[in-house]
């Protein structure tokens, strides 16, 4: 029948002209890479076997609570946020959950070298140190006390958090979720002079990045973002998880209405065109 | 009745004509009304310190609300007498940080001396000229006065004037 | 004056004041309209279905939405969509429809070109028509710019730089029309004004002259038959419904009409819910920031065959510079549509394919359109600049050569 033809032909241009604007054009602007690794296989395994006790011994002689501080543990920061921002540039992370949500071997990566596990060599150097010093051991097998260390880590961590939590351990130090009411907790100059730029407010990154951008991002930002002064995070697979179902929660908070009511709304449409049809069959029928 | 006819005309016209000029001139305040406020063009000037700028890094200020490039040339970039701002002895380029073309904000390459624009690949070089690309013509020089070691944007200097000039 | 007599009721009441009856025969009833049409003739309908959708949506957006640099992104990100009871639908449905609107604006004018619905008495309904493109895109472009996120301000910032192209004035033109050096609070305010107020009462205005348009040479059918629609409408009057070559406007054409619409919409609210990003792109979910450019800009879909066909010429030639050129090409590309009528000199109105030449230019000018729309979104880089360039010059020749196209159809007669 020639209107089917004819729809045929509408629907063929309308699709053809909707692939090239969108998922060409968006694979031409957007070059694919690879999805987001959790084992962090750059920074190798951890070899040795951590003991908590040992670690925590460590933890304490290693001069980590310098500038870091573990709340649960009753150990508060030795500096308040604002002097802390001005001498680092960011507020030093408390580390009560570092166990829970980030790799142990990411971590144990961070403490040997700061700057290589977090991806910003290309902006320190050796005129420009990392706020975070690296560690060269207390005398015995370097590799042994840095597995204590993350062991005694995991040891403190919580064994539940939430997307919130994680937010605030892992993101607040820099970034703003605004819509949540949460600011950074560094100073935004100082921030902004560490960074080169403030970094942005999180609030609608799920609406302009969308959870598989996020996913390849946070995990390492130079594969998205080359160049970009933003460290790459090393969050768990759990964990990461949790902080962009956060943001989704945060910046998209009616998604779950919009699903719920997309399809009966789209079964009216469908009832209303059949009942259409229906009358306008009746009505034609004295006309053919 | 010739001439009472000729009268209407007269009238007609006379009332239609009247009544067209003060259509022009409402529409004349209308257009007014579109202009730029007096504090929006009176915020276009801005002083900026030449002093503490370091040999070939760029730094990039705003001036109505556009981004301007200060460069402070090094020995291996090319002196351009119609486009340097000479303060001191040393060479500056002052530019208007967009684009040619289309507006966009070009990013300055330092390995290269250059500046490249992402929207549509137009090159410009350390002065400012435009040298690959859609861009028409280099970058603008913005208005500025030399004072000591600084700079007034938006005011005309005798400098800026024979810049101008040369170009 | 009319004698009044003692009302029968509501209807007889107001046929006494309003002549009710007597305008619902000529605009429902007794409005003929060609039997022989298919679900392309429903496509005015869904325009006007659209239009109320947007119009709508725009009154309960309007209630939260503020008109200011400082405010604006948050009250349509925050309080429209996440505060706001259903004021999430509300952007979705405007936003989407947005989109859709102008899909089906360019599926109803290639229907006009493609039955030679524009010629023989029909030019103003085309000229109406091409009107009505020229102010939804000023809406589009406006509204656009209002949620003040990253894709807003640059597209406002390169768009109300194509006027500083125009010679002499240019500069002071682009200053002019956005109230500052830059776009600013000054621009949003009055591109506000112009979104809300100025565009949609002219847009309501034309959209009654383009249907006043229709009336007196009537809607065009699918063998562009000429017809006697009064011998028609008597026909159908007396009884002789299938004999007839008209239907009347209500119910007849309506019924089918708001069938193609009940499809229509369950496609639009499958956007709606599911597949907005086409209509809402995610960039623009970015606040402004006037220091930092996109890594791409480009318009929404439907201005990218204009945008390349703006972009396609790269280079200067001779003195003239490259953007020069492109700019001519874009004002070129932005009123030749206007003109068609003009251009084709066949006096005969027949279906493209009963123009042999014809038919061909058609599907070459779809194609070539498609083509500058698609590499209008790629980036400007290696092989797409000479794809644009010759996609452009194609689009101008196209029209050079219609014309002597038509007139030479005209002479050789039509199948």
């Amino acid at each position: 029948m020639r209107e089917f033809k004819i729809l045929g032909v509408v629907i063929f241009f309308t699709l053809l002209v909707y692939w090239g604007v969108e998922p060409f054009a968006h694979s031409q602007m957007h070059p694919h890479v690879a999805p987001a690794d959790f084992t962090f296989k750059d920074l190798g395994t951890l070899q040795k076997q951590g003991d908590p006790k040992t670690g925590a011994d460590t933890f304490m002689n290693a001069g980590c609570i310098g500038c870091h501080g573990v709340q649960s543990q009753g150990m508060p920061a030795p500096m308040d946020n604002a002097s802390a921002s001005a001498s680092f540039g960011v507020t030093p992370p408390d580390l009560s959950s570092a166990g829970a949500i980030y790799a142990e071997n990411f971590l144990a990566a961070l403490i040997k070298n700061p700057a290589h596990a977090l991806k910003v060599e290309h902006k320190f150097n050796e005129t420009r140190q990392h706020p975070m010093p690296a560690f060269y051991g207390l005398g015995d097998d370097l590799d042994q006390e840095i597995a204590d260390i993350v062991a005694y880590l995991k040891s403190i961590a919580p064994k539940q958090m939430n997307g919130k939590e994680v937010f605030v351990d892992a993101c607040q130090r820099c970034h703003d979720m605004k819509y949540d009411k949460m600011y950074t907790t560094s100073d935004r100059e100082t921030l902004a002079g560490y960074m080169g730029i403030n970094p942005p407010d999180l609030s609608m990154m799920i609406r302009s990045k969308g959870t598989e951008y996020l996913n390849i991002f946070i995990n390492n930002p130079q594969k998205q973002l080359a160049g970009t002064s933003m460290p790459r995070v090393g969050l768990n697979e759990v964990a990461q998880e949790q902080v962009i179902s956060y943001i989704e929660e945060t910046g998209d908070r009616k998604k779950s209405q919009r699903e719920a009511i997309g399809p009966k709304i789209i079964g009216f449409m469908l009832i209303f065109a059949v009942l259409a049809y229906l009358w306008k069959v009746k009505i034609w029928r004295e006309l053919h | 009745m010739a001439v009472k006819k000729s009268r209407r005309d007269f009238l007609g016209m006379a009332f239609g004509g009247f009544a067209a000029v003060g259509g022009v001139l409402t529409l004349g305040a209308m257009k007014q009304t579109w202009d730029p406020l007096p504090s929006v063009q009176a915020a276009g000037f801005v002083t900026v310190d030449l002093s503490p700028l370091q040999e070939g890094e760029l730094r990039t200020i705003t001036w109505r609300g556009k981004p301007i490039f200060l460069l402070k040339k090094t020995a291996e970039m090319k002196k351009n007498e119609n486009r340097d701002v000479v303060v001191g002895n040393a060479d500056y380029s002052v530019i208007i940080g967009l684009c040619t073309h289309l507006g966009c904000i070009p990013s300055w390459i330092p390995s290269t001396m250059q500046f490249k624009c992402a929207c549509h690949g137009g090159e410009f070089d350390a002065s400012g000229i435009n040298t690959f690309g859609p861009p028409p013509r280099p970058m603008d020089i913005p208005p500025f006065k030399i004072d000591g070691m600084t700079l007034v944007l938006g005011e005309e200097g005798s400098e800026y004037k024979k810049l101008v000039a040369k170009a | 004056m009319a004698h009044i007599r003692k009302a029968e009721g509501v209807i007889d009441w107001l046929d006494q004041r309003l002549a009710v009856k007597k305008l619902a025969k000529v605009m429902m009833t007794e409005y003929w309209i060609p039997k022989d049409i298919n679900f392309l003739w429903a496509m005015g309908v869904v325009l006007v279905v659209l239009l109320k959708i947007l119009i709508i949506s725009g009154i309960f957006l309007l209630m939260y939405y503020k008109p200011d640099v400082n405010l604006a992104f948050d009250s349509v990100n925050y309080t429209i969509m996440q505060e706001v009871e259903y004021g999430w639908l509300w952007r979705h449905l405007h936003g989407v429809a947005a989109s859709c609107i102008f899909l089906i604006i360019y599926i109803h004018m290639f229907t006009g070109i493609y039955y030679g619905s524009y010629k023989q008495g029909r030019e103003m309904i085309w000229l109406t028509g091409m009107a009505l493109f020229g102010i939804f895109s000023a809406e589009a472009f406006s509204g656009y710019m209002l949620p003040w996120g990253q894709m807003s301000y640059w597209a406002a910032q390169v768009i109300t730089n194509l006027f500083g192209g125009i010679p002499f004035i240019g500069s002071d033109l682009v200053v002019w029309i956005r109230g500052d050096f830059a776009v600013a609070d000054a621009t949003l305010t009055r591109f506000f004004m112009l979104h809300v107020l100025l565009l949609p009462l002219a847009i309501i205005t034309l959209v009654a002259v383009h249907f006043y348009a229709l009336r007196i040479p009537h809607v065009n059918n699918q063998e562009a038959e000429e017809l006697d629609f009064e011998a028609e409408a008597k026909k159908f009057q007396e009884g002789k419904k299938r004999e007839s070559k008209v239907v009347p406007f209500w119910p007849v054409f309506l019924s089918k009409d708001f069938f193609v619409v009940g499809v229509f919409m369950v496609l639009f609210f499958y956007l709606v819910f599911y597949h907005y990003d086409f209509a809402m792109d995610p960039i623009n979910f970015e606040p402004a920031n006037s220091m930092k450019t996109p890594a791409h800009i480009y318009p929404e879909w439907y201005f990218l065959w204009s945008y390349e066909v703006l972009r396609g010429f790269f280079f200067p030639v001779g003195p003239i510079a490259a953007m020069d050129i492109g700019l001519a090409a874009f004002g070129f590309a932005n009123v030749i549509f206007m003109i068609f009528p003009f251009l084709d000199r066949d006096p005969k109105v027949a279906p493209a394919h009963r123009r042999p030449r014809f038919k061909i230019w058609f599907w070459l000018l779809l194609i070539d359109m498609i083509i500058l729309t698609i590499f209008g979104k790629l980036p400007p880089l290696g092989i797409n600049t000479y794809i644009g360039f010759v996609a452009a010059i194609s689009f101008i020749l196209l029209f050079v050569a219609l014309p002597f196209i038509t007139k030479k159809d005209a002479l050789g007669g039509t199948k």
